[in-house]
Order: C-alpha cells, then structure tokens, then sequence
C-alpha cells in the first residue's frame, strides 16, 4: 500500500460488508461511477472518495431465468441509480409478474458466501 | 488521416477458406481442429504450412492458443497474434493480418480455430470469470446480457418475440440449403415461440446451437493472391469494443457495431445499398435485429419490424446468414471466423443451393462478449477493387 492510493475494489466490498453501500464520484459530471476505479473513466481524472448513495434507483433493463423447482426464477435487473452508475443485480423478495423495466427499486445488502452483494426490492 | 484513408483497401485478400468438423467432431481436441480446418484451407490456396509468416488463433480452452498452434504446425512464424475478443478475434486478426501484409512484414497469414465443446463438454466452454459485482447474483451468462438487451429493445421500439423468431426461421430456411447445417429440418413460428424459456424474452429457440466446429482462411497480399484459384480482396475493416460486462454497455440497444459499419464501409468505399450478402454473429435473435439496425440496413429501432417482412429470408431482398448462421448451422463458442468463410463462399460462387446469384460484395460482422466487442469486414470480388 503506497500513499494515499487504496484498492478500490477491496475498499467497496470492505464498506458492503460494514453495511455501507457507497461509491466514488466523477468530480467532472458529479455521477457515482461503478464498478469502482482508481481514477475516472474516459478522462482519467481524480475520482473523489466513496461517499453514502440514497440506494434509490430505476429498473433499466430485466430478464426473468427459470430455476429447476422449487427454486424460484431469478430476477436479473440492470439498475440506474439516482446518483449515476448502472449495476448488475437480482431481486430475490420479487415476483416475475410484480416487476418491470422504469419500476423504483431500494437496495439492501445481502451476503451469501462471503461476497457481500447488493440487491434490490421494489421501492415502497 | 483517417483510418478509411489508412486503411488498405483491396491490397490483401482472402486466398484459401475452408471449415472442418461441424456439427459433431468425437475424438479431435480443439487443437486438432483447428490444425485440421489450417491445412484444408492452405490446400485450396495452393500453400505450403511452411510458408506461413504469420499465425493467427484463438482457441477456446488454451489461454496460450498461438504457441500450441505455431508448435503442432511446426512452424516458427515472424507474427504470431492470439488476440481474444471472444467470437470476433478472428476478423479482428484478418485486419492485423492485412496490414502486416500490407507492410511486407509478412507474405502468408493464416487465421485458424476449433472447438470440441459439444463432443468434449455439451456446453458453451467459455475461460472468461466472473467479476465480484456480477458473479453473486447468480445470472446465466452470456445468454442473460442478451436478454437483457432484447428487453430494452421491446420496451424501446415495441420490438416482438415473433419478430425474434422470425430471424430463427430465416436462418433455418437457410439452413436447409446448407449441406454442412446442423439443423436443416423446417420448422414454424409457432414452434420457436413455444420453445423452452431460458432467460426472458429468450428462449431456446433465440440461442445459437452448441457444437463442435473448425473453420479457417488464409490471406496474401493481392499481387500473389492474383496467382490463386478465386481470391477474394479484403475491400475494408474496423472493429471497437465498448464494454465488457452487460451493466457497463452505454445503451442495450446501440451496439458497437453502429462505429464499425460505417467505418469498415467507408474504407470500402460502398453504403449498405452495394451490399449483396451478409453474414453477421447470430449468437442469439437479437443480434442479427441490433446489428441490421447499427450496420444501417434498417433504421434503428425498426429491426423487429425488418426482418418480420421476411427481408432476410431465402428470396428476400436482403440474403442474411445464407450459411444458417449460429442459429441453426454451427456454433463452436467464438463464431466469426465462420461469417468469414461463408462471405468468401458467396463471393467465390460456391454456395451451392444457397448461393446469392452475382453477389460481388460481402458483409462480415463478428460480435465478441455481451455485445461488447463488435468487427466487420467488407469482402469483394476482383471485379470491385
């Protein structure tokens, strides 16, 4: 480890396992970038520090994958996030019929194994 | 300069094309076709292995593919490029190939793959790993980056599963007259929408097939290419990669393929009307929809609506994947190399009961990842340069 440079993949995942979900911010658009980089992307600019995300955001594109029963289908979301940034996810408390692309969405860490993850339930 | 200026239009070209082992190949490893598919296509260029200067591969289950292939050849070639961008390495390789040649660094190139995945695996072998953002939500992959674009583009353009299956049936049409064609049986709309879901609104019937296959070309620069039996010129080329993992693709619905068209046209120097055939990477439905869209066959947005008139079918007005495409004739897991061979075929006047009458100018487009990495070659006959 060298001055003030941290891995930022270790640190999100070291802030997701705290119960944090946060991100950096590109200081030139003022989006939340994801996955998380040691400088910006496309300019290659300072990236500020990780900083708190409202978890709010928009169902940009989803798949419904069947599972042999009696697992339920998994429900994979891409996620546009109020703050910037479009992450991959699941949304295990769904239902196929109860969810759709442009619906409000609220993430909520879960950890299974030992990979904290984020994922998403339909905004209240 | 710009890179259509740059480019070396109609100064290499395509001299020997063959494939080997589609469908199912027991008892051969990967290396072994892709050995197999180099030699063939060296014999219908006329070529010794030993005067193969530069070597071009991507092999499906060895991260050090090249060295395998330069090592069984026996060969100890002046360039030897391994580049992966998934399925479309190879027409990335043929626009390596033409400029090294066109530099006189090297006077033969050889492009060459193979995959035993069907007889070895019954699956898609993919080396690619999971990233720690993606890999905990449990999505199948690559099939659901491909759903999740199909999704976008029917909430966008109000694009159909019926028109989705519309492009399964022309290629199986196709298929039919395709004698190397794994599934040639007919089949209906009706049937490929009740196919078994997969990853919404995908079903079977939207995936490409799984099977073992070897394909492969050889290029010279034109002066030497002009001493060979039907040399086919590479008239112009351009590949880009955009993202790699489905969540980074800037839209679902604009794939590279929208920068590569009309950069590798105009380094032809044609508009998508010369276009008399084209063979795009049909790993699933909505491929063939974007890339129609981006490689300005249709309008974007209107692909859906494109191929539901029956455009790309046997006797439609615009010939697509003539070959069956991965949909129904092969699919080894990186597919490019085959719309290659295919457009030469077309263009030589060897695709049989398939051939596309008097076509002169071939479109090749390679597609590698989620939609992530995006090539596409222009092919003519001699009579185009």
């Amino acid at each position: 480890m060298t001055d003030d440079t941290n891995a930022p993949e270790a640190e999100y995942l070291g802030l997701l396992a705290q119960g944090c979900f946060m991100l950096q911010r590109d200081p030139q658009s003022g989006a939340a970038v994801f996955p998380p980089r040691l400088r910006a992307p496309g300019h290659g600019g300072k990236l500020g520090a990780f900083a708190p995300l409202s978890g709010r955001g928009v169902i940009y594109a989803m798949t419904v994958q069947p599972k042999k029963p009696p697992e339920p289908p998994r429900i994979v979301v891409l996620v546009d996030l109020d703050e910037g940034g479009r992450m991959l996810s699941h949304m295990p408390a769904a239902t196929p019929d109860s969810v759709a692309i442009g619906d409000a969405v609220t993430a909520r860490i879960i950890t299974e194994g030992e990979t904290p993850t984020v994922v998403f339930d339909r905004a209240q | 300069m710009s890179w259509a200026e740059a480019f070396p239009r109609g100064r290499s070209a395509v001299v020997g094309a063959a494939t080997f082992g589609l469908g199912e190949c027991p008892g051969y490893s990967a290396l072994e076709m892709a050995a197999e598919a180099g030699y063939r296509a060296l014999d219908d260029a006329g070529i010794s292995i030993n005067a193969v200067d530069g070597l071009f591969v991507a092999l499906p289950d060895d991260y050090l593919g090249g060295l395998a292939m330069a090592e069984y050849f026996g060969i100890a070639p002046a360039i030897v490029d391994n580049n992966r961008t998934g399925g479309s390495s190879f027409l990335c390789h043929a626009i390596h190939a033409a400029l090294a040649l066109d530099a006189g660094l090297i006077d033969v190139a050889l492009i060459t793959y193979g995959s035993n995945q069907r007889s070895n695996a019954g699956r898609l072998v993919s080396a690619l790993r999971a990233s720690p953002y993606e890999g905990p939500h449990g999505a199948r992959m690559p099939v659901g980056g491909y759903a999740l674009a199909a999704a976008r583009h029917m909430h966008a353009f109000g694009t159909t599963r019926e028109d989705l299956a519309q492009v399964a049936l022309a290629a199986r049409q196709w298929a039919a007259m395709n004698p190397e064609a794994l599934c040639r049986e007919p089949t209906s709309i009706e049937a490929l929408l009740n196919a078994r879901m997969i990853s919404t609104p995908l079903s079977v019937s939207d995936c490409c097939l799984v099977t073992d296959g070897a394909a492969a070309v050889v290029m010279t620069r034109i002066d030497r290419a002009r001493d060979s039996r039907a040399p086919i010129p590479l008239l112009g080329g351009a590949t880009t990669v955009t993202h790699k993992e489905i969540a980074a693709m800037p839209d679902l619905t604009i794939t590279g393929a929208a920068i590569t068209g009309p950069r590798a046209m105009a380094a032809a120097g044609i508009t998508p009307a010369a276009v008399d055939v084209v063979e795009l990477y049909d790993a699933f439905t909505i491929n063939t929809v974007l890339f129609l869209e981006d490689l300005g066959f249709c309008p974007k947005g209107e692909g859906g609506r494109f191929v539901a008139s029956g455009a790309i079918a046997p006797g439609g007005a615009l010939p697509v994947n003539t070959n069956g495409g991965g949909l129904s004739c092969n699919h080894p897991g990186m597919y490019g190399l085959f719309t290659m061979v295919e457009a030469v075929r077309q263009l030589r006047g060897e695709a049989g009961a398939r051939q596309v009458p008097g076509a002169e100018i071939a479109l090749s487009h390679g597609n590698g990842g989620v939609l992530s990495s995006q090539a596409t070659l222009i092919f003519g006959t001699e009579a185009t340069l």
